[in-house]
C-alpha cells in the first residue's frame, strides 16, 4: 500500500477473547479508500470475527478501529446507527428477511435506514435487481422461492442498494458452483467499482481472491501474518500463504493443527 | 485408560470429607450464580425492550402485522379454550354443589371462576403455546440465519423492529382475547345450565349479571395484560439469545413456552394477592 492512499478502514492492536478462546490477538490491519482487500486465512481464524468487530455487531476487548480517522469502538448506539449508513454487508448465507418480498429486502435499508420514501425506494430496489443480473418479476417473490445463487444477488443488490462507502462481502461464493461462483465475483467487481465504494472480503475462494482483491491479506492465529497486492500472492515468500494459496495438506498451517 | 481410573479412585478415596462438602456448597453457589446471572440478563433485556417501545422510529407495519397474528390468529384457540371450560365447570359445580344443594349459585361460580383466573390463565397458557413458540422460534431464526445482523447493518435497530411490536401488541391484544373469552366462557356455563341442567336463562342471567362486579372481570383484563408482556418478553428473549443451530432453536422454543408458562402462573398468585387481598 503506497503512502498516498487514503487510509478508509484502520484497526489498530484489535483483540477479541470469547471466554480463554483468543480470537484475535492485537490485530492490525488497513484497507485504502477506495480499494478492495481480501482477508483470507483458515476456518476458525478470525476472519468473522475481526468484519463483526469492524460492523460493530461485536464489540473488541482491546484496540481500536478508524473508519475515516473516527474510532468506532465504543460508540454510543444511536451514533452506531448512523455510522452503519456508510456499510454495506453482503452474508455467507445472504441473510435475506424470510417474511419480506425480494424488492422489499432490497429498499429495507433505503426506507428504514435512510427514511426514504416507499414508492422511490422500490424504484431503486428494482434497478438494482436488474443490475445484478435478476428479471424484474423476481421483485415480487419471496426469498424461499429463489435458489442459493439467486438469492446471493439478492443479497449483493441490498449491500449496494443505499450506494455505501464500505462494503463487506463475507464468504461470497460459498456453496456457490464454479460457475455462478464467477458471476457474483463478476458482479462485486462491477457494483464496488461502480460505486467507487472500499471493499473488505473474507473468503477461502481463491479464484474470488484472485478476481476481486487489490489486496490481500492473509490471518492466522488472530493475527494478520502477510499483506500485499494481489500481484504478489504468488511470491509471497511465506510458507503459510504458500501453503494456503496452494491448497496442501502438509505444511506449517497442518503441523500446527496436529 | 485402567491406570487412569484407578488415579481418579486414589484421589476420591484420599480426600478430605470437608471437601466434599465444599464440592456440594460450592455446587449450589454456582447454582445460585448463574441464576442471578440469568435473572440480570432478562432484567437488562426488559428493561431495554420496554424503552424501545416509548422511543422512535416506530415501525406501524410491523406492529398491525403482531397485532393481527397475536390477537385476531389466537381468537379461535382461546375461544375454543374458554367455551369448554365454562361448558365443564357448570357441570363440575351442579354435580359438586348438589351435595350441599347450592345448585343455585352455579351461575355465580361460572362468572367468577371465569372471569377473575379461568379466561386470563387459559388464555394466557394457550398464547403461550402458540404465540410465544412463535415468537421465538421465528427470532431464534434470525439470529441463526444472520438476519439479526442483518439489520443492524441495515442502520435498524432490531429491539424496535422486532421485539417493540410483538411486546405492545402482546400486551394489548391478550386483554382483548381474555374479555371475549369472558363472554364466550360465561356462555359455555349458560349453554350447559339452560340445555342440560334444565336452568332457566333468565334466572341464569339475572344471577351472572347480580354477581357480577366491575373488579372481577377488570382483575383478569389487567392480569391478560401481565401475561401478554410475559409471553413476548420470554419469547423475544429466548429467541434472541439462542444458540445456533437447530438445536439452538428448538431450544429457545422450549425454554419460551415453559418458562413463561410458569411466570404466567407465578404472576397469576401474586396479581390475585394484590387485588383481592
Amino acid at each position: 500500500m503506497s503512502e498516498a492512499e487514503q487510509i478508509k478502514i484502520d484497526l489498530r492492536g484489535v483483540s477479541k477473547s470469547f471466554g480463554k478462546v483468543c480470537v484475535l490477538d492485537n490485530l492490525d490491519l488497513s484497507v485504502p479508500k477506495g480499494k478492495s482487500l481480501v482477508v483470507i486465512g483458515g476456518s476458525g481464524t478470525g476472519k468473522s470475527v475481526m468484519i463483526k468487530c469492524i460492523l460493530g455487531l461485536l464489540a473488541p476487548d482491546a484496540g481500536s478501529i478508524l473508519i475515516d480517522g473516527q474510532e468506532s469502538v465504543g460508540r454510543n448506539p444511536n451514533v452506531r446507527i448512523e455510522f452503519m449508513k456508510k456499510f454495506g454487508m453482503l452474508f455467507q448465507g445472504a441473510a435475506l428477511f424470510d417474511s419480506l418480498k425480494i424488492w422489499e429486502n432490497v429498499a429495507f435499508g433505503l426506507v428504514h435506514g435512510h427514511g426514504m420514501d416507499k414508492k422511490e425506494a422500490r424504484e431503486i430496489a428494482i434497478q438494482k435487481i436488474m443490475a445484478v443480473g435478476l428479471k424484474v418479476d423476481v421483485a415480487n417473490l419471496y426469498p424461499a422461492e429463489l435458489s442459493g445463487g439467486m438469492q446471493k444477488r439478492v443479497g449483493l443488490a441490498r449491500a449496494v442498494a443505499a450506494s455505501p462507502e464500505i462494503i463487506f462481502f463475507d464468504e461470497p461464493t460459498t456453496g456457490l458452483d464454479p460457475i455462478m461462483a464467477d458471476v457474483i465475483n463478476d458482479l462485486i467487481v462491477e457494483q464496488v467499482q461502480g460505486l467507487g465504494a472500499t471493499a473488505l472480503s473474507i473468503t477461502h475462494d481463491m479464484g474470488s481472491v484472485r478476481k476481486i482483491a487489490d489486496y490481500v491479506a492473509m490471518i492466522y492465529n488472530g493475527r494478520i501474518i502477510w499483506k500485499g497486492t494481489v500481484d504478489e500472492l504468488d511470491h509471497s515468500g511465506n510458507e503459510y500463504v504458500e501453503q494456503f494459496i496452494h491448497g496442501r495438506a502438509d505444511g506449517p498451517i497442518t503441523r500446527r493443527l496436529v | 485408560m485402567t491406570t487412569q481410573a484407578t488415579d481418579n479412585t486414589q484421589e476420591r478415596a484420599s480426600r478430605n470429607p470437608l471437601d466434599f462438602l465444599l464440592d456440594f456448597f460450592a455446587s449450589i453457589g454456582g447454582g445460585i450464580l448463574g441464576f442471578l446471572a440469568a435473572t440480570g440478563r432478562l432484567a437488562d433485556f426488559t428493561g431495554r425492550s420496554v424503552k424501545h417501545c416509548f422511543t422512535p422510529p416506530f415501525f406501524p407495519s410491523q406492529l398491525l402485522r403482531q397485532l393481527i397474528d397475536i390477537g385476531y390468529y389466537s381468537l379461535p384457540v382461546v375461544g375454543m379454550t374458554t367455551l369448554f371450560t365454562g361448558m365443564v365447570l357448570a357441570l363440575q359445580s351442579y354435580t359438586g354443589f348438589a351435595r350441599f344443594n347450592a345448585e343455585g349459585a352455579i351461575a355465580g361460580v361460572v362468572v367468577l371462576s371465569v372471569t377473575r383466573e379461568l379466561a386470563p390463565v387459559l388464555a394466557g397458557l394457550m398464547v403461550a403455546g402458540r404465540v410465544g413458540a412463535a415468537i421465538a422460534a421465528e427470532i431464534a431464526t434470525m439470529r441463526v440465519t444472520e438476519q439479526i445482523d442483518a439489520l443492524r447493518t441495515l442502520s435498524v435497530n432490531p429491539f424496535k423492529y422486532l421485539i417493540a411490536p410483538r411486546l405492545i401488541a402482546a400486551t394489548l391484544m391478550l386483554p382483548l382475547l381474555v374479555f371475549v373469552g369472558d363472554i364466550i366462557g360465561i356462555f359455555g356455563g349458560y349453554i350447559v345450565s339452560v340445555y342440560s341442567l334444565g336452568f332457566s336463562p333468565e334466572g341464569f342471567l339475572t344471577q351472572a349479571w347480580d354477581v357480577m362486579e366491575y373488579m372481577d372481570v377488570m382483575s383478569g383484563i389487567l392480569k391478560a395484560a401481565a401475561f401478554g408482556f410475559i409471553v413476548a418478553i420470554m419469547g423475544c428473549y429466548h429467541g434472541f439469545n439462542s444458540a445456533r443451530g437447530a438445536q439452538g432453536v428448538g431450544a429457545a422454543t422450549t425454554n419460551a413456552v415453559v418458562s413463561s408458562s410458569i411466570l404466567i402462573l407465578i404472576f397469576n398468585y401474586l396479581l390475585t394477592q394484590i387485588f383481592f387481598s
